[in-house]
């Protein structure tokens, strides 16, 4: 007999959806607060793992159609990536730099490239903690 | 500020990640690891040439000065050793192309090479203790993926016996920089040296170096080495060569760097402890290589040797033994590396690595049995063979001190190591041949190439000894006088 979970779905697609957020926020702050990529990209972990919890494996990657091994990759390159951007500039490896604009909605705003490291930092987190999450969940 | 110095890690690092994407091409796996490879030597040969000229070479990543920030510095011992690991790691490349299988290049057999390879780049190259421990991670991490790979009966148990060993090294490598971070309030090593000078290295400043001395140990096989034979018989023979010519060695190198620069207060303590260790080894390594009948084991013992023999030339702890120490450990990452190569060949065509089942190898295989000869001649040190210069420089330098003890274990190790790879020698290719060319079980196709090529390198080592000698006296000089590399990395001070 099929279980019956439709309050575990119906409150994961609310949860996750907070989760998600929450993790976009931790991912932002960052800079200033406790937060980052490393906690951001768990969190977007946990998120996910709440959805293979709730529905089958096989939905959620139609869902989310990506191959998390690459996400993994794509993280560490952008990572790498940002340090080599300072060769670029003739400035040490790794190096950062960051300014003040006015951007449409958010008004005067901070960017630092600091943030894009965090990006692949967070990419590679997810990437990897679906990974190991995928493979030793099944067959697959 | 020279960006160049980041190079050898960031190539191999770089290829990695982008052989991740693509795992599927395995044409590609192949060519961008053999160029980053390749490119990767072509950096360290030019960085060498610069050091030799213009002096030590440091980064400071992200602009951040030392001590503050983590500091790349690339001295002469750091840059002949990148150079070296290219050569090496290219030999193994190359001899996996033909040997390690499709099911292992298509799950990241080429990333993780790269990523070994960037770790064991990055210990040499840092200059921070606590980024030393993070290259390690890098290297072993991906050492224990390589050695699990094809998921065997015998490489998961062996794996398991070498990633318990290396986790407990690593969090003793871990609490020794948290001793030495709350005494001394640093983590950069050029500064570390200066603090510690300054205080002078008292009972508590010594029980941490023996701390690190039991962690280096650990990792280099000296005297703690009972995790290799086992460990370094299982994987292909592409991948034992690697680990057997580069892991072990930056165990080595690490204890150079950390008893050469920071803890060279009281040589009587460390400096002698570091020597008994290495006359043990010499002696269980030895007795270890001739009691086996099996290529893959006295291969592995003989790593042990080796290390035992290039760390006595740390603890006598004189220009001329350091030297020779270099000249020793440059020759035997190659020298190791073409032992596995060869004896790995050797398991291939006849399919048992037990010496007792095959002979007569010579009548189909002159080539490879003429440079399993040499090689047997290069690591025993005979003259005019890349072996021989660093070993009479040790043995000179523990006469020079009155280490006679050490002298004797020394040069009776070279006998044994003379006898156990002679051994394997007489009876694989000498004798009758009863395994005839279509009864074999493999073939040496593509593999004796780049065996070739590290033999070539070992007999130019050899040959070309006066052509090197500059960058290996300034090396030794750079590690008996720990003041050049603080005053290029702490400009201020």
């Amino acid at each position: 007999m099929k279980p019956n979970d439709v309050i575990l779905q119906t409150v994961t697609k609310v949860v996750t959806f907070i989760i998600l957020t929450f993790a976009v926020y931790l991912f932002l702050a960052g800079h200033h607060e406790p937060g980052g990529g490393f906690i951001g990209g768990l969190v977007i972990t946990s998120g996910l793992t709440l959805l293979y919890l709730a529905f089958d494996i096989e939905s959620v990657r139609q869902g989310v159609p990506v191959d998390f091994k690459i996400v993994a990759a794509v993280g560490v390159f952008i990572a790498v990536a940002t340090g080599m951007g300072s060769l670029l500039f003739d400035s040490p490896f790794l190096s950062q730099t960051y300014g003040y604009y006015n951007l449409p909605i958010f008004g005067e705003t901070e960017l630092a490239t600091a943030v894009l490291f965090d990006l692949g930092v967070a990419l590679a987190v997810v990437g990897t903690g679906v990974t190991i999450i995928l493979s030793i969940s099944g067959d697959a | 500020m020279n960006n160049l110095v980041i190079l050898p890690l960031l190539i191999p690092l770089l290829a990695g990640i982008i052989l991740v994407i693509f795992r599927q091409n395995i044409l590609l796996q192949r060519w961008l690891s053999m160029v980053a490879i390749l490119s990767t030597g072509g950096v360290a040969s030019y960085l060498l040439q610069m050091v030799s000229d213009y002096g030590i070479q440091t980064l400071a990543i992200g602009g951040w000065e030392a001590p503050f920030g983590i500091i790349f510095v690339l001295d002469m011992f750091a840059g002949l050793l990148i150079l070296t690991t290219s050569i090496v790691s290219l030999g193994c490349i190359l001899y996996a192309f033909n040997s390690i299988g499709s099911e292992r290049e298509q799950f990241y057999f080429y990333p993780f090479m790269l990523f070994l390879i960037t770790g064991v780049n990055g210990s040499f190259l840092t200059g921070d203790i606590f980024n030393l421990f993070v290259c390690f991670e890098v290297m072993l991490i991906s050492s224990y993926v390589l050695i699990s790979l094809g998921g065997t009966k015998v490489q998961l148990r062996q794996s398991i016996k070498y990633i318990v060993i290396n986790i407990m090294s690593s969090t003793m490598f871990l609490l020794g920089i948290a001793y030495l971070y709350a005494i001394t309030g640093t983590l950069n090593l050029a500064h570390l040296s200066v603090r510690i000078a300054e205080v002078g290295q008292e009972g508590m400043l010594t029980t941490v170096a023996i701390l690190f001395l039991t962690v280096f140990s650990l990792k280099a096989a000296l005297f703690l080495y009972f995790w290799l034979p086992g460990s370094y018989g299982a994987p292909p023979t592409a991948i034992g060569a690697i680990f057997g010519a580069l892991l072990t060695k930056v165990g080595v190198y690490a204890l150079f760097r950390m008893f050469t620069l920071i803890f060279y207060h009281q040589p009587e303590i460390t400096h002698m402890l570091l020597g008994m260790m290495a006359a043990i080894t010499m002696i269980l390594g030895g007795l270890g290589a001739i009691c086996h009948w099996d290529i893959r084991k006295i291969i592995a013992y003989n790593v042990i040797i080796a290390v035992g023999f290039i760390v006595s030339g740390l603890a006598v702890f004189t220009a001329t033994a350091v030297t020779g120490g270099i000249y020793y450990l440059i020759h035997d990452m190659i020298g190791k590396a073409l032992l596995f190569l060869l004896g790995g060949t050797i398991i291939g065509i006849t399919g048992t690595g037990k010496l007792k089942e095959m002979s007569g190898l010579i009548r189909n295989h002159p080539l490879l049995g003429w440079m399993f000869f040499i090689t047997v001649l290069a690591l025993a040190g005979i003259p005019p063979l890349s072996g021989f210069i660093g070993k009479v420089l040790v043995i000179k330098g523990t006469m020079e001190m009155e280490f006679y003890w050490l002298t004797v274990v020394g040069l009776l190790s070279s006998l044994m190591v003379l006898y156990s790879v002679m051994k394997i020698f007489i009876n694989v290719f000498w004798g009758e041949t009863y395994l005839s060319k279509d009864k074999e079980k493999g073939t040496t196709y593509g593999l004796l190439f780049p065996c070739v090529l590290l033999t070539t390198v070992s007999i130019a080592l050899g040959l070309g000894v006066e052509g090197i000698t500059c960058y290996i006296e300034q090396a030794a000089n750079g590690l008996m006088n720990p003041d050049i590399y603080i005053k290029a990395v702490l400009k201020s001070i």
